[in-house]
């Protein structure tokens, strides 16, 4: 039995080699590699970009994170408190030809929510709820209370087919991970199929002839090679190797405007850089007097201490000089058109005089020294971001000093590097993009206060509390109503950013893309790279 | 010569449980792969999930304990990334790395010796100063950034060659390799050039010197005296005499062309062990860095091993000495 499929396999390959001479083929030059083809196996960027071609969902995101588009499902609403009711397309096949009916979702979701394995957070979106089948096209997700976050969080559940067969075994449905990695049970209803996968070089993806649904197939097949070293990725490029390269260095982007064999393309996406203050020690590790002696007070804990802070960034020359113009101005948690945002909240003008008032007024006219750490290879410029903010507190009263380090070691130290697993800093910086496409995440995780129990604050290394906003987020998560749950979230962050001052936002996130001439790259908020929205741009 | 080899053995059995224990308390002290792996969005409850199945809530000395018991079983234990054994991921870069460190070997020795002797023969000529100059570069300029302007002269500004990757693979022995065709050595060469200067600078040094030493030995002026050819006195007398040190030096440095490629595989994106190492530790993939380095431990004990014996054969008077010994 095997040995035929082989065959059938080789036959397949042969005939595909022979024609992909007409076939039309794109090469794009990624960074980042995904870890597996398993869609549950890890909920990282690399993973989840690549897979969503392959594999359909429920619901998707257009490119800006602003609507919702149906993919597998035709409608969805909320037919009483705890329950919202999936209607699903009729004529979607898999890749193996059989059919997708609601089994195929409730299969994904189980496997999805009882993953086992060295990773498991894509129970985030599947805690709490559980799927009833209606009929064949009709599915019931049932919540304990009212859940308004149910489409959006469908939109990260990838829907695999229940028919697969892997290795078997007891764990995951008898499905290893190396089942997906080698192609046997990557099985998706998505515009690609998997073709290969040779780890650390390529993955070839191919056009799916028997796709149903609302993306484009602009390429017959789709070869993404990984290019870790930057000037590598951009030599590339330049070199014809690749039609489009990814992460574009800041470096890099004026040379390649001014090459007329290049495009870029750029978007504006979901995740805003910040810095998180340490709100919850008397003493704090990193704050000292201006000699850079330990003192016995927290000035951080004051809100007006750490406005006058904000108030002595200036944005603009950040974005102009550090960021090279790639990046806007932040005043909150998520750039303009998206969902929820606050009309009020607007980025911190640049003003030292205001900010050595409500020093003076706050007790703190004499300044105070701090350090600011920061990873050195997460965020776009992360480093000399830091560095950045550390000279402008310093010309103004604030002597900083920096600290920088590689990532693997940076968010161990930030989460939990303190005595008894505390955050260790006083002043760092962090970026977050917000996967549901609404202030409700970020504002669980970085600003709620810090409560294991019922999953608040996870991410808040700060540990900013203020029980009036935790109660408006409370009950923005179970308002269904999208315009009166927009008010409260809109509140809260006007409350935990604005008056509060729990976080200061610094920038959003540009990121761009390359490409050769001819070429266009339909950018998405959420920093994916996907072939699909690779076309051709006349 | 038995005796010597079993000796050997067992002193490279203590090196390799000694390394074992630097390595893993070394990996164990860096980062939490935790806050890595796991999405930014998910809560508390699902990190310490992450952590248990990880087995990163035991206690150290109960991870290295567990860690020594299968790896006595040969497991290494399950990469953190890709959930399949280390070792395998390992092995299935490894024909990539030895494909690209024995180019870059064969380069150096092709290259190198005749230059080399070239000057260690004339070595006031204006040839012979150059090759020495071009072999200070060779030695000082670093290799990433020399892979740089490679990638940017060949590929981009003359369109030669191709910028980074492998060309496509054929099963050779079993081993996946790229040389069989014209399109994978176009891949293959601009790596194995960047990869192998190093080493060709120092065969031409270590030739240079042991031409400079042999051609006034008693000999060699013998042979000439005897009427030999000079060809065949170059070829032959002074060849087999010089290439002992060559050999020493080269069987050590070919376990540093596996195990440090890590530059030259990043730089062109060269899907090897070296790339491999680079990702895991930027994933803090304990599993996979922690088998990697022992391979490496145990690959230089292997080639030390070898070298040995490949030296007492070309040289009697050291099989002499050990067989007393």
């Amino acid at each position: 039995m095997r040995k035929i499929t082989h065959v059938g396999i080789a036959a397949l390959t042969a005939f595909v080699v022979s024609t992909s001479a007409m076939a039309e083929t794109v090469t794009i030059g990624l960074r980042s590699e995904p870890s597996s083809m398993d869609p549950y196996f890890h909920n990282l960027g690399p993973n989840n970009a690549m897979l969503a071609q392959i594999f359909g969902k429920l619901i998707d995101w257009g490119p800006a994170m602003d609507k919702l588009i149906p993919r597998l499902a035709t409608s969805w609403k909320a037919i009483n408190d705890t329950t919202w009711e999936f209607k699903l397309r009729q004529d979607v096949k898999f890749h193996d030809g059989s059919d997708f009916t609601a089994d195929d979702f409730i299969f994904s979701f189980n496997r999805a929510d009882g993953y086992t394995g060295g990773n498991s957070s894509f129970r985030t979106y599947t805690k709490g709820k559980t799927v009833k089948k209606i009929d064949d096209y009709t599915i019931h997700i049932v919540t304990d209370g009212p859940y308004p976050l149910m489409p959006n969080e469908m939109t990260s559940i990838l829907v695999m087919s229940s028919e697969a067969k892997g290795s078997g075994g007891d764990e995951n449905f008898g499905l290893k991970a190396k089942d997906f990695n080698k192609g046997i049970a990557t099985i998706g209803t998505g515009p690609y199929k998997f073709v290969e996968w040779k780890k650390g070089d390529r993955l070839i993806l191919e056009k799916y002839d028997g796709y149903k649904g609302p993306l484009g197939r602009p390429w017959d097949k789709m070869v993404f090679r990984f290019i870790k070293s930057e000037p590598a990725r951009t030599a590339a490029l330049l070199a014809g190797d690749v039609d489009m390269i990814d992460n574009v260095p800041l470096t890099d982007i004026a040379t390649l405007k001014s090459n007329p064999n290049v495009s870029l393309s750029q978007g504006v996406s979901n995740r805003v850089i910040y810095i998180h203050m340490d709100q919850f020690r008397d003493q704090s590790p990193f704050v000292t007097d201006k000699n850079g002696n330990p003192i016995d007070k927290n000035p951080l804990k004051d809100a007006r201490v750490r406005k006058a802070l904000s108030m002595m960034i200036d944005r603009d020359e950040m974005v102009d000089k550090v960021m090279e113009g790639v990046a806007l101005k932040a005043g909150q948690l998520l750039p303009e058109g998206f969902f929820a945002r606050s009309p009020n909240l607007k980025p911190e003008p640049y003003d030292p005089e205001g900010a050595k008032k409500l020093l003076a007024e706050a007790g703190w006219g004499d300044g105070f020294g701090l350090t600011i750490h920061g990873p050195n290879d997460r965020y776009i410029n992360d480093a000399k971001i830091c560095e950045a903010v550390a000279q402008m507190l310093t010309r103004n009263g604030i002597p900083t000093k920096v600290e920088t380090m590689p990532k693997n070691i940076y968010f161990k130290r930030a989460s939990k590097g303190g005595p008894d697993k505390t955050p260790e800093f006083s002043f760092f910086l962090v970026g977050w993009g917000s996967g549901t496409g609404e202030p409700s995440s970020p504002l669980k995780s970085l600003l709620t206060t810090y409560d294991k129990s019922k999953g608040h604050g996870a991410s808040n290394r700060g540990r900013h509390s203020n029980l009036k906003m935790d109660a408006l987020l409370v009950k923005a998560l179970s308002t269904v109503d999208d315009a009166a749950r927009a008010k409260l979230l809109a509140k809260a962050t006007e409350i935990g950013i604005g008056e509060d001052q729990g976080i200061i936002p610094l920038h959003y996130q540009v990121n761009t893309w390359a490409t050769r001439k001819g070429l266009k790259y339909n950018a998405r908020a959420d920093e994916s790279t996907r072939g699909l929205d690779l076309v051709k741009s006349n | 010569m038995t005796a010597f080899i079993i000796r050997r053995l067992m002193q490279a059995g203590v090196v390799v449980v000694l390394m074992s224990f630097i390595v893993f308390s070394g990996v164990f002290l860096v980062g939490n792969p935790v806050d890595i792996l796991i999405s930014d969005e998910a809560d508390e409850e699902d990190r310490e999930r992450a952590i248990a199945a990880l087995g990163l809530d035991k206690p150290f000395h109960i991870q290295y304990l567990l860690f020594l018991r299968n790896a006595a079983q040969g497991n290494l234990g399950d990469s953190f990334i890709f959930e399949e054994p280390a070792l395998l991921l390992i092995l299935e870069r490894m024909p990539a790395t030895f494909e690209l460190a024995l180019f870059a070997l064969l380069l150096a020795v092709v290259v190198g010796i005749p230059l080399g002797m070239l000057a260690g023969l004339r070595p006031n000529s204006i040839t012979s100063k150059a090759i020495m100059t071009g072999s200070i570069l060779g030695f000082s300029l670093p290799t990433f950034w020399v892979g740089i302007m490679m990638m940017m002269l060949f590929a981009v500004i003359l369109g030669w060659l191709p910028s980074t990757g492998r060309g496509p693979t054929t099963t050779f022995l079993g081993m996946e390799v790229s040389f069989t065709s014209w399109k994978g050595i176009r891949h293959l060469l601009m790596p194995a050039i960047n990869l192998s200067l190093f080493k060709l600078a120092l065969v031409i040094r270590l030739t240079r010197a042991g031409t400079r030493e042999v051609i006034h030995q008693d000999y060699i002026k013998f042979a000439r005296a005897k009427g030999i050819s000079s060809s065949r006195i170059i070829l032959v007398h002074l060849l087999k005499n010089i290439l002992i040190p060559i050999v020493t030096v080269l069987g050590l440095e070919f376990g540093g062309l596996v195990a440090f490629s890590i530059v030259t595989e990043t730089v062109f994106a060269w899907p090897g062990m070296g790339k491999l190492l680079i990702d895991s530790i930027g994933m803090l993939d304990r599993p996979v860095i922690v088998a990697y380095l022992m391979m490496i431990v145990f690959l230089f004990v292997v080639i030390n091993l070898v070298v040995d014996i490949l030296y007492s054969i070309l040289d009697p008077r050291v099989r002499l000495q050990e067989m007393k010994a």
